[in-house]
């Protein structure tokens, strides 16, 4: 990295007064009507990497007074490139929210009613050691499950190995990416990842299948996005939405929900009909050609149209748009892929057409991630009991799954659901599952069997309402967290550190993990002192300096060839060595071996409902962001997008807070402004997901907003992987006035029994 | 060399509308809670499935010919060094004449110190070894341009120049120096 860039970041640390008195050029100082300085610069600046989502930027924290005064973007960090969202700007507003979790907490019986009473942490920890090797000694180790999201939760994924179980899962997987990963995986042999290999920045057309860049606010993929915009690539948007990036696309396709795979058939059929796909890349590298050229004959753009909505003409048009641009033709494959139960075939579709473009391995496609890797810790061997997560019915089902099903662990704990031994204990790190979960029924019934459910949150979200201890951990300003090395274009290193010392009396993952392995009888798998003592230890052998590292946040490895055409060697991990445009492996397992029309695969809304989409918003990270002071002035609630046409039928009015009532009968405990825009089809509606906290200790977020994940009571799961496909649920409006005064009866037990995360407050008056 | 003109030039071809510029805004300036100097405006045109979508970050326009300033009778609001326009805290009542007066709905009322309140180009900034605002720094997507327009060599004047721009209320007859890229 450039010394001046060094000199500059460090200057901080000296005071920016320092550097201010020294130029005396300028007219700040000199001009007598001045503006107040508003004092925010850090006397010291701290790098570290963010966690307001999960991409990992690298952020400056500038601390004065022991307070975080404000985060920029480390020039430095790849990742970040100096830039950042606006949830990262806004991670002062976590760390100072002032309903943080601030104690450990324990559940106890008073007086016939429960309540939560304030404990140290050794007498917390104690009644988790306790519980954990009660039932440890009564069903084994396997039956304590741990859900995890975030980066942080590596400390408890460690713990779950020391102990021994294997059913530790993370909605991330089933409720999010599995499909994708799983498709890509069969077509490629290697997943995308995060951050995805997408080589946006280079491509000459971008493909988007409902990824709606730019309020999905991945910090790399936006800047790539937009500066591929800026090179004039050409950007065809599929989503029933007229999204952001729809907005500034070459061509926009209000596609029929859940029709993307046909456009995507005739997409193939076009570009092979015409001539259009890369022959010489696919005689090298793809198995079954020959096969899929046969297999797409019938899906041509005319018999797509009545399916899709979208016109030969411009299925054509878009087509050939895709392939003269070859193979910088990027067709993404998005993330949050969990929507209508074929998902895995639908990312099969996006893999194939990649692979029919040449762009797997290519500049402006899909790259090959380097990155620095850093060895393991040294520990002794972890004992391998041959169990086997809890997560399926039976072995033969989702047969390609390759991570732990997060709703299969949570109905195996519900006694009787599934033939497989029960689980009877939680830990749950960093995600809500009543809110990560579809079917929140089903989460709620769990947690009812449970003997004993242990939470390690940052905020009092609803989970931690249901838990019988609460675990206040420190946000990610206030903590170490195992260092960061990624899979990407420019192979580097990079730091979380203390910021500043954890406020109250919470505590790092890395301090929480360690205390309760000890208490576990685990300690030859806690030999470390700290998390700065256990990162050191692995970096060493790298020959990388520490200091330097914790000076400035990241250090860059040598640049590696990402692409074919500069030297990454073309190697798919494949039972046959190849691109898998026909895979053996998902006929043997009985499954369309090519991605295949079923009529039936998509039901349309009964009359006067509307199919629930839901997505982000880009200072909004799930339902994490939604009490923060700061995200919410730009983002306070989710409206609900109406089609100006519906919203006349039904007289709804722009700006009118309604109800959504679902297929089951379901209602939305809160409501949300209606957005009536011609920016979305007639057959759907939209919202953004996160909104609707029914916890009242989460002083901002409560009641804002309508919660999807309330009214997905219904999934289609993916038979091939166990992907709970959410997009099937259908809604229709409800007018405050017109809700009947009992209900809502599902949501109203969650209401009462969530709002109890504080130590004088009754808990869960609602029976247990 | 002619004066030094600050002036913000904003590409909406490429802003997606994140409000990144409003946090950093926000923590930067250490600006009160519920009011902010950066806000972001979406307005749709057009019917199911002809549409066009305009996002702009807004902010106070650092007009050549400012209202707030003439309306301003303590003298308060005024133009600083490079055009900037600037309120001296010292001098301002709070009378809002100046939010009466702007056009672009850029001014409010500091609750903290009673005084008006709006975007001051981060001018604290202005003897970093590169002027920079803080939107400008955090955006993610390159959006914000910043510099001396008077100055041929910089950025900001090679959009302008470049690009094709527009402002917000020409009828008002501001001269605002918030350009919009197209």
């Amino acid at each position: 990295m450039k010394r001046r860039e060094f000199i500059r970041i460090s200057s901080y640390g000296v005071g920016g007064a320092a550097l201010m008195g020294g130029l005396t050029t300028n007219w700040f100082h000199l001009y007598g009507g001045g503006i107040p300085d508003p004092g925010t610069d850090g006397t010291r600046v701290v790098p570290t990497f963010c966690e307001m989502c999960f991409w990992k930027c690298g952020v400056l924290a500038h601390v004065k007074d022991g307070r975080v005064t404000k985060l920029q973007g480390n020039p430095r960090d790849p990742l970040s490139g100096g830039h950042l969202c606006p949830r990262g700007a806004a991670g002062t507003g976590l760390l100072y929210d002032p309903d943080r979790l601030k104690k450990p907490l324990i559940r106890v019986e008073k007086r016939g009613s429960q309540e939560f009473q304030e404990a140290s942490w050794d007498s917390a920890l104690n009644v988790v050691a306790e519980n954990f090797l009660k039932i440890k000694q009564e069903h084994g180790p396997e039956a304590v499950a741990l859900f995890s999201h975030g980066y942080g939760g590596s400390w408890m994924n460690h713990l779950f190995k020391a102990w021994g179980s294997p059913n530790v899962a993370a909605p991330s997987y089933a409720q999010c990416r599995g499909p994708r990963d799983v498709a890509f995986d069969l077509t490629f042999g290697s997943t995308v990842s995060s951050p995805e290999r997408t080589d946006i920045e280079n491509s000459k057309c971008i493909v988007l299948i409902g990824s709606h860049l730019g309020e999905n606010m991945h910090n790399t993929q936006v800047r790539e996005f937009t500066a591929a915009l800026r090179n004039g690539a050409d950007l065809i948007v599929l989503d029933p939405r007229y999204s952001v990036a729809a907005s500034k696309a070459t061509h926009w396709l209000p596609v029929k929900p859940g029709s993307d795979m046909a456009v995507m058939l005739a997409w193939m059929n076009v570009l092979i009909n015409e001539d259009m796909v890369d022959k010489q890349y696919l005689d090298a590298y793809a198995y079954g050609y020959d096969q899929l050229k046969e297999h797409v004959k019938p899906y041509t753009p005319e018999w797509a149209y009545p399916r899709t909505g979208i016109e030969p003409e411009m299925i054509r048009r878009t087509a050939r748009m895709m392939g003269a641009s070859r193979p910088a033709t990027l067709v993404h494959p998005g993330r949050h892929t969990v929507w209508h139960g074929n998902d895995t075939q639908r990312e099969r579709a996006i893999a194939i057409l990649n692979a029919l473009l040449g762009s797997w391995g290519r500049k402006g496609g899909l790259y090959i991630p380097a990155s620095v890797s850093i060895p393991p810790y040294k520990y002794p061997a972890f004992e391998d009991k041959g169990l086997t997560p809890a997560d399926k019915p039976s072995p033969s089902d989702y047969p390609l799954a390759d991570e732990v099903l997060a709703q299969g662990v949570c109905d195996a704990t519900i006694p009787g659901l599934l033939n497989v031994p029960q689980i009877r204990a939680w830990m749950v790190y960093g995600t809500n599952l009543p809110q990560s979960l579809p079917q929140p029924e089903q989460t709620y019934k769990a947690i009812q069997a449970l003997d004993f459910l242990v939470t390690v949150d940052v905020l009092p979200t609803e989970i931690t309402g249901w838990s019988d201890v609460v675990l206040p951990e420190a946000t990610y300003l206030e903590r170490c967290d195992e260092p960061f090395a990624p899979g990407f274009k420019q192979p580097y290193i990079t730091v979380r550190q203390e910021v500043v010392p954890p406020m109250y009396e919470s505590k790092p993952g890395w301090w929480i993990a360690r205390e309760l392995g000890l208490k576990l009888d685990l300690p030859n798998f806690f030999p470390w002192k700290d998390a700065m003592e256990y990162a050191e230890e692995r970096i060493k052998p790298l020959g990388f300096d520490c200091a330097t590292l914790q000076k400035e946040g990241v250090v860059l490895g040598e640049r590696k060839p990402i692409y074919f055409e500069e030297g990454a060697v073309p190697q798919f991990w494949t039972e046959s060595g190849k691109i898998e445009l026909y895979s053996q492996k998902l006929a043997e397992a009985g499954f369309d071996p090519m991605p295949t029309w079923h009529a039936n695969d998509v039901e349309d809304p009964p009359p006067g409902f509307y199919r629930l989409l839901y997505g982000r918003a880009p200072m909004h990270t799930f339902s994490r962001s939604t009490n923060n002071e700061l995200l919410l002035e730009t983002g306070p609630v989710n409206p609900i997008w109406v089609n100006a046409e519906v919203a006349k039928e039904w007289g709804l009015k722009d700006g009118e807070h309604i109800h959504l009532k679902n297929q089951d009968g379901v209602i939305s405990t809160f409501t949300s402004p209606v957005k009536v825009t011609e920016g979305i089809r007639p057959d759907c509606v939209y919202t953004v997901h996160g909104f609707g906290h029914n916890s009242k200790k989460l002083h901002r977020a409560y009641g804002r907003g309508i919660d999807d994940a309330q009214l997905i009571t219904k999934v289609k799961v993916d038979p091939i992987m166990g992907g709970t496909g959410m997009r099937v649920n259908f809604v229709t409006f409800l007018r405050p006035a017109d809700v009947p005064v009992a209900a809502p009866a599902q949501a109203s037990d969650a209401v009462d029994s969530s709002t109890v995360v504080d130590s004088a407050v009754a808990a869960g008056e609602v029976a247990r | 060399m002619s004066r030094v003109r600050y002036a913000m030039a904003i590409d909406t071809h490429t802003c997606v509308g994140c409000t990144a510029c409003v946090m950093a805004c926000k923590t930067e300036n250490n600006v009160v809670e519920g009011f902010n100097r950066v806000w972001v405006t979406q307005d749709l045109q057009g019917i199911f499935p002809d549409l066009s979508l305009t996002i702009q970050s807004e902010r106070c326009n650092h007009c050549e010919d400012a209202p707030c300033v003439s309306v301003c009778p303590t003298g308060a609001t005024h133009v600083g060094p490079g055009g900037i326009v600037l309120v001296d805290e010292d001098k301002c009542t709070g009378c809002k004449a100046c939010i009466a007066a702007c056009p672009y709905g850029a001014r409010f009322i500091d609750p903290r110190t009673g005084t008006a309140d709006k975007c001051t180009f981060c001018a604290h900034r202005s003897e970093h070894d590169v002027y920079t605002t803080a939107c400008q720094d955090v955006c993610p997507t390159r959006s914000i341009h910043f510099g001396d327009m008077n100055d041929p060599d910089s950025d900001i004047a090679r959009v302008l120049a470049t690009r094709e721009s527009y402002t917000l209320l020409p009828e008002a007859g501001t001269s605002p120096r918030l350009f919009y890229l197209k």
